[in-house]
C-alpha cells in the first residue's frame, strides 16, 4: 500500500512521517515519533491504556488511524510534565497517593484525567469514577487512582487536599 | 492487531463521498466514528478495500432546532449530544441514553449516525429513534430520501440503506413539554452492549397515562416497538398489575439470542423488568 505523508503536532513539536492508511495512531506515535509512553493494552478499544489527548478529546489511539490525525494537536504522557521538567499536579498526585503499582495503565489514566479536569475542574468522586470508566487498571488500584486525581484537582484549584476517611 | 490493507479517502462533501462510494462499489465502506468498524477490521472480520472517511465533511455535524423538530447531523458525536443544552432541554432521553453508551473516550469519537446506520442490534440509539419516531435522511447516487426509523431496520446489520447510500442526518420530533422518559439498560459492565434495555416516552394526564411508546434494545435482531405493551398502560395509573401486563406483552415479542450476556430465557426475563422500571421512572418524571 502506498504511504501517506502525515504531519501532527505532538507535545508541542511537529512530527511528520509516512504512514500506511492502516497504521493505527498508537503505532505511529510509538514507532515513528518514538514516544513509547503511550501503551498498547487490549487492542480492542476497551482498556484505555493507549488514551491520548487529541484536539481537546480523550481518544483511544488504537482505534484511530494515523492518517486521521493529520494536522491534529496531540498530548501524550511525554508532554505532561511542567515546562521546567517538574511533575505536573496529576503526575505528582499519582506519586503521592500511590496511584500506580505496575504502571501499565498510568499514561492512559493520566491523559484521561487531564481532559476530565479540564472539563470539570472540581469533580466529585462519582464523577471521577465515571470519567475514568474507560480505563482499566488490572492491579485494581482504583481507590488510589481516584485519590490521585482528587489530589491533582485540589492542587490545580489551589486548595489543600483533604484525604477522605477510609 | 492491525487492519488489512485498504485505500483511505477523505472527501470534503457529501456529493464527493457518494460519488466515491458509487465508483468504488461493494469494496468501499463509509467510516464514521470508527468504533465499530475499526475494531472489526483489526479482527479481520471486516476487510474493506476502501474506507471513505466522513470526518472531512463539515456539513455533517451539528444540532439544530427546526420548529417542532430537532435535526442532528450524522457525524455529531455522543459527546457533542451530551454537551448540547438544546438536547438536554428538548430531548432529555437522548442525553440519558448517550451517557449509557460505551465510555468517555468512545463517546468523543462515536457518532449518532454511525450508531443508528450500522444496524447492530446491540446499539442503543436505534430503539430510541423508534420510540421518538425519528426520520433518517439517506443520500445516494439517485438523490436524497427520508425513511422513518420505524421502517429502517430489517435484520441484524440489514437496513433500508441501498448500496452507495449514506445516512446524513436524523430528524426527531420534539416530544411534548412535560413528557416523561426513561431508558433502562442492563449491562454487565461499563462499555458493554445491553443484556436488555427498554426506552419509554409517555405523557400523563390526571394521574393516568395519556400516551406511551415503548421500545426495546438487543432483544431481537432489530430494535423493536412494543406496541401491545404500550397500549396496555394507556388510560391506567400504572399499578402493579398493569406493569406486569405490560412487561409480559413486551416479552411476547422478544427473541434475543443466547450469548455471553445470558441465555435467551434470562434476557427475556430481564427485558420485562427493564420495561417495568422504564415505565415507572418515566411516569415519575412526567408533569
Amino acid at each position: 500500500m502506498p504511504k501517506t505523508h502525515v504531519t501532527m503536532k505532538v507535545n508541542g513539536s511537529e512530527v511528520e512521517g509516512l504512514a500506511e492508511p492502516r497504521t493505527l495512531l498508537v503505532h505511529f506515535l510509538r514507532e515513528q515519533a518514538q514516544l513509547t509512553g503511550t501503551h498498547i493494552g487490549c487492542e480492542t478499544s476497551h482498556c484505555g491504556a493507549c488514551t491520548i489527548d487529541i484536539d481537546g478529546m480523550s481518544v483511544k489511539s488504537c482505534t484511530m488511524l494515523a492518517v486521521q490525525a493529520n494536522g491534529c494537536e496531540i498530548t501524550t504522557i511525554e508532554g505532561m510534565a511542567n515546562a521546567d521538567g517538574t511533575l505536573s499536579p496529576l503526575q505528582e498526585g499519582f506519586r503521592m497517593m500511590h496511584g500506580l503499582q505496575c504502571g501499565f495503565c498510568t499514561p492512559g489514566m493520566i491523559l484521561r484525567a487531564h481532559r476530565l479536569l479540564k472539563e470539570n475542574p472540581s469533580p466529585t468522586e462519582a464523577e471521577i469514577r465515571a470519567g475514568i470508566s474507560g480505563n482499566i487498571c488490572r492491579c485494581t488500584g482504583y481507590q488510589n487512582i481516584v485519590k490521585a486525581i482528587q489530589y491533582a484537582a485540589a492542587k490545580i484549584n489551589g486548595v489543600e487536599f483533604q484525604e477522605a476517611a477510609e | 492487531m492491525i487492519p488489512g490493507p485498504f485505500d483511505y479517502h477523505r472527501p470534503a462533501s457529501v456529493g464527493d463521498a457518494i460519488k466515491l462510494l458509487a465508483d468504488l462499489g461493494d469494496e468501499a465502506r463509509p467510516l464514521a466514528g470508527g468504533h465499530s468498524l475499526l475494531p472489526m477490521m483489526k479482527l479481520r472480520l471486516a476487510t474493506p478495500a476502501h474506507l471513505v472517511d466522513l470526518h472531512g465533511i463539515a456539513g455533517l455535524k451539528g444540532i439544530c432546532r427546526d420548529g417542532d423538530r430537532i435535526a442532528i447531523g450524522a457525524m455529531t458525536t455522543q459527546a457533542e449530544l451530551l454537551a448540547s443544552a438544546e438536547i438536554g432541554q428538548a430531548l432529555p432521553i437522548l442525553h440519558e441514553t448517550a451517557l449509557l453508551i460505551a465510555d468517555p473516550q468512545v463517546r468523543y469519537r462515536g457518532t449518532l449516525g454511525g450508531n443508528v446506520a450500522n444496524g447492530d442490534p446491540g446499539n442503543d440509539m436505534p430503539a430510541l429513534m423508534l420510540a421518538l419516531d425519528a426520520a433518517y435522511r439517506l443520500e445516494g447516487p439517485n438523490g436524497a430520501r427520508e425513511v422513518a426509523a420505524r421502517e429502517f431496520y430489517q435484520g441484524a446489520y440489514f437496513t433500508a440503506l441501498e448500496p452507495g447510500e449514506i445516512l446524513t442526518g436524523v430528524s426527531i420530533p420534539v416530544p411534548p413539554a412535560g413528557h416523561g422518559y426513561a431508558y433502562e439498560k442492563l449491562k454487565r459492565k461499563v462499555g458493554d452492549y445491553a443484556t436488555a434495555a427498554a426506552g419509554v416516552v409517555l405523557t400523563m394526564a390526571g394521574g393516568k397515562v395519556a400516551s406511551c411508546v415503548i421500545s426495546l434494545t438487543n432483544l431481537h435482531e432489530t430494535p423493536l416497538l412494543a406496541t401491545d405493551a404500550a397500549n396496555a398502560v394507556i388510560g391506567t395509573t400504572l399499578d402493579d398489575a398493569v406493569l406486569k401486563a405490560a412487561a409480559n406483552a413486551a416479552r411476547a415479542i422478544m427473541q434475543p439470542a443466547s450469548d455471553a450476556r445470558g441465555p435467551a430465557e434470562y434476557r427475556v426475563h430481564v427485558g420485562g423488568i427493564m420495561v417495568m422500571r422504564a415505565l415507572q421512572r418515566a411516569a415519575s418524571r412526567a408533569k
